[in-house]
């Protein structure tokens, strides 16, 4: 056993969880307060890595930046404009295609849900490429702390240890996304605009009845779930490198079964279920077999919303069988 | 009902077109109502005798399609037989639509994961008649073998699942409908993995001649007849106490669960008998192709099949047919001629501000799932009862304001 590949994996699958759980609140926050699966959603995650590359080629970005308080600034430009462009992208999605229907019978906004993410990758299909695309990295792919475990030996059981990279890039995707949904949390919890969320979550017409404007508050769910996404869009860029008009759909389905998992309209349960869904993935693939984990990932959507369709955190049960 | 009669009924029915068309709809009506006396007697000939006029509606179509080819100018974009194995293709789709229309019009289920059982039926196929598998089951039974193949595994699917709520259903079916292509995809000793099974056989029968690739007439011709059967019999249960069952648990599951309506075997019904159609589509089309691989099912075909049944309007068996054909042809002919026509008219660029168009250079191809989506979404918005509505659904999809007007239609009807 090496005691450094699996803490190499597992660093690994919190990265990747980081981001699931990006795009996973977005999920579940929309789920909470309109009840509608939004499946244009993984779709504004991939605009959004768009979004990152269109801004770098446009400042004529081109690779590694080196100085510091230059890499700092143009981080900070990148996940500002991501999010702020994802997020009046999902307000606007949520005008034209889901609030005429908020009355309309259920199969409605999903299907209207679905022709958005048509059209939204279609556009950039058609703008960027069929095929996949390189994002500059703007931080070194290969720099990071290296860290040696202990060698040691129980018996005659070896466990050694290779030496396992924090890359810089795993570092503060991961502190981010932390960072993200903490903030995300308080605001949430302790703001006005938060009690109107919640408020509106657990009944909309007496949140209306009590002032609540229930347009702005749904708007304002969609401009932050979105704008999530979006720093999950920039996340993956930095992350991969790469990026393809298609990610959105696998990778929002993957998000979803993790707030699913976690507990749907549960801010704690999507990023918990995240963090899940990232380690069955890596380590179904570490173990040799990556070609059906996929199929493991949604094979556990299904058992659990079969068994526990309240996922594991999961609070209410809605009224509604 | 048949076809002809439906689409007078619609022109002298509908009032959004009237509205919308001011005093050209008016003329239209008129003309509806002149040919009332005609029409109206054909409607309730079809309404009675329903199995008949499909399948005659289906014969007259079946018929005059391969000389609607040859007139000008469609005759300019294909040898007739490049369109009869074209109408082959889209009578794929069709079954695929009329399928599906159950599950998600009649019993208003949102099946997101539909083309699993379009692999699973062509890949039954694939295994009975191949020197793949060493087996060589004629086409025919595997007709039946494939439908009974799928339905099963919508039985296997929809009895956990089918307890779940709408938009909980609709993730388990996206789920499902990816895992299959993988499990296709990975068990390489039973599918051949990647690169699909080839050289399946084709279907022979001694009327018809042969079946091969270059004669799709054979291929044609017994789409036409799989999808007459097919329809007669969905009519047939769409008016049966199943098929009231149906739209009762659509219209509001919990009225129709305390009216003594089993919902679970009702829904599980609609989901394998969707997923049977399915099944049907993936023997025949596995057969045609004579390949089968599992890059031909991922979830672009479920949306796709989705896409025409909204547009054709969910809940009505023949509109969705129609639709399903209307958008198989503008996507496989439609878009293709876009762009032969704007390459030969030589339109010189157009310039908006900083955005310059040319058409020439637009493949409209290109942009077949921008049109998908903006025609969902519009439907929606627009007339989510489709462009064929069926007259209950479009009661059901209007709000409470005009529910009073849709409900004397429906006293009218």
């Amino acid at each position: 056993m090496d005691a450094g590949i699996l803490t190499q994996q597992a660093f690994n699958a919190l990265t990747i969880g980081a981001m699931y759980a990006l795009i996973a609140l977005g999920y579940t926050m929309v789920y909470g307060i309109i009840e509608l699966i939004n499946f244009a959603h993984g779709d504004v995650f991939m605009v959004g890595s768009f979004v990152t590359l269109w801004l770098l080629s446009t400042l004529g970005v081109q690779g590694t930046i080196n100085d510091p308080p230059t890499l700092v600034a143009m981080l900070v430009v990148m996940f500002a404009f991501a999010m702020t462009v994802m997020g009046l992208v999902g307000v606007v999605i949520e005008r034209f295609a889901y609030r005429p229907l908020r009355n309309a019978p259920r199969l409605a906004p999903l299907i209207t849900a679905i022709g958005v993410s048509f059209i939204l990758q279609n556009i950039i299909q058609v703008t960027f490429s069929n095929s996949p695309v390189n994002v500059p990295r703007v931080i070194e792919a290969q720099a990071g702390a290296t860290l040696q475990l202990p060698q040691f030996a129980v018996g005659s059981f070896q466990v050694t240890a290779s030496p396992v990279t924090f890359s810089y890039t795993h570092i503060f995707i991961v502190v981010l996304a932390l960072a993200l949904m903490v903030a995300l949390q308080l605001f949430v919890g302790r703001t006005r605009l938060g009690r109107a969320m919640r408020s509106t979550a657990i009944d909309r017409e007496a949140a209306q009845l009590m002032g609540v404007d229930i347009n702005t508050t749904i708007a304002l769910t969609f401009f932050i779930g979105s704008a999530l996404a979006g720093a999950a869009g920039v996340a993956w860029a930095l992350n991969y490198g790469t990026t393809k008009f298609d990610i959105g759909f696998q990778t929002g389905l993957k998000s979803f079964t993790a707030a699913v998992l976690g507990g749907i309209g549960n801010t704690t349960g999507a990023a918990l279920g995240s963090f899940l869904i990232a380690f069955v993935e890596v380590f179904s693939s570490q173990l040799g077999y990556s070609r059906w984990s996929e199929a493991v990932v949604f094979a556990i959507l299904i058992i659990v919303l079969v068994f526990r369709p309240t996922g594991l955190l999961g609070q209410r049960l809605t009224e509604r069988g | 009902m048949n076809v002809l009669p439906r689409l007078l009924l619609v022109w002298r029915s509908d009032s959004y077109l009237r509205q919308a068309l001011g005093p050209v709809g008016a003329g239209f009506s008129t003309l509806g109502n002149r040919l009332a006396p005609v029409v109206v007697p054909m409607g309730k000939f079809s309404s009675r005798h329903q199995s008949t006029s499909v399948v005659v509606g289906m014969a007259i179509v079946t018929a005059l399609l391969p000389f609607i080819v040859l007139i000008w100018p469609i005759s300019g974009f294909g040898t007739q037989n490049d369109f009869i194995d074209g109408f082959a293709q889209a009578g794929v789709w069709v079954l695929l639509a009329v399928g599906l229309n159950v599950v998600v019009g009649l019993a208003g289920l949102l099946d997101l994961g539909y083309a699993a059982f379009f692999a699973i039926g062509a890949y039954t196929y694939a295994y009975g008649a191949s020197p793949f598998s060493h087996n060589a089951v004629p086409f025919w039974p595997m007709l039946l073998v494939g439908a009974a193949a799928a339905a099963t595994f919508g039985l296997l699917l929809g009895a956990p699942t089918l307890r779940l709520r709408g938009d909980y259903l609709a993730i388990v079916t996206l789920g499902f409908g990816e895992i299959v292509p993988v499990v296709f995809l990975n068990s390489d000793k039973y599918t051949n993995g990647t690169n699909g099974i080839t050289a399946l056989y084709q279907p022979s029968l001694p009327i018809c001649g042969d079946f091969g690739f270059g004669n799709p007439m054979p291929y044609y011709i017994a789409v036409a007849v799989i999808i007459a059967i097919a329809m007669a019999l969905l009519y047939r249960l769409q008016d049966s106490r199943l098929g009231r069952a149906w739209m009762a648990v659509r219209e509001d599951e919990l009225a129709a669960a305390s009216m003594g309506i089993n919902t679970v075997t009702t829904k599980l019904l609609a989901f394998a008998i969707g997923a049977s159609t399915s099944g049907l589509a993936g023997v025949y089309l596995s057969s045609k192709l004579a390949i089968v691989s599992p890059s031909q099912f991922g979830f672009t075909v479920s949306f796709t099949v989705l896409a025409m049944v909204v547009l054709g309007g969910m809940g009505n068996i023949w509109g969705v047919a129609a639709g399903a054909f209307v958008v198989y042809e503008i996507q496989s002919q439609g878009l293709k001629q876009l762009n032969n026509f704007f390459q030969g008219a030589g339109i010189p660029p157009i310039h908006l501000g900083f955005i310059n168009i040319d058409l020439t250079t637009i493949n409209f191809l290109d942009y077949q799932y921008l049109l998908y989506g903006l025609a969902l979404v519009g439907m929606m918005l627009l007339r989510p009862e489709g462009l064929f509505p069926s007259r209950r659904r479009r009661a059901e999809l209007h709000d409470v304001d005009d529910s009073a007007a849709a409900n004397q239609e429906l006293v009218e009807a």
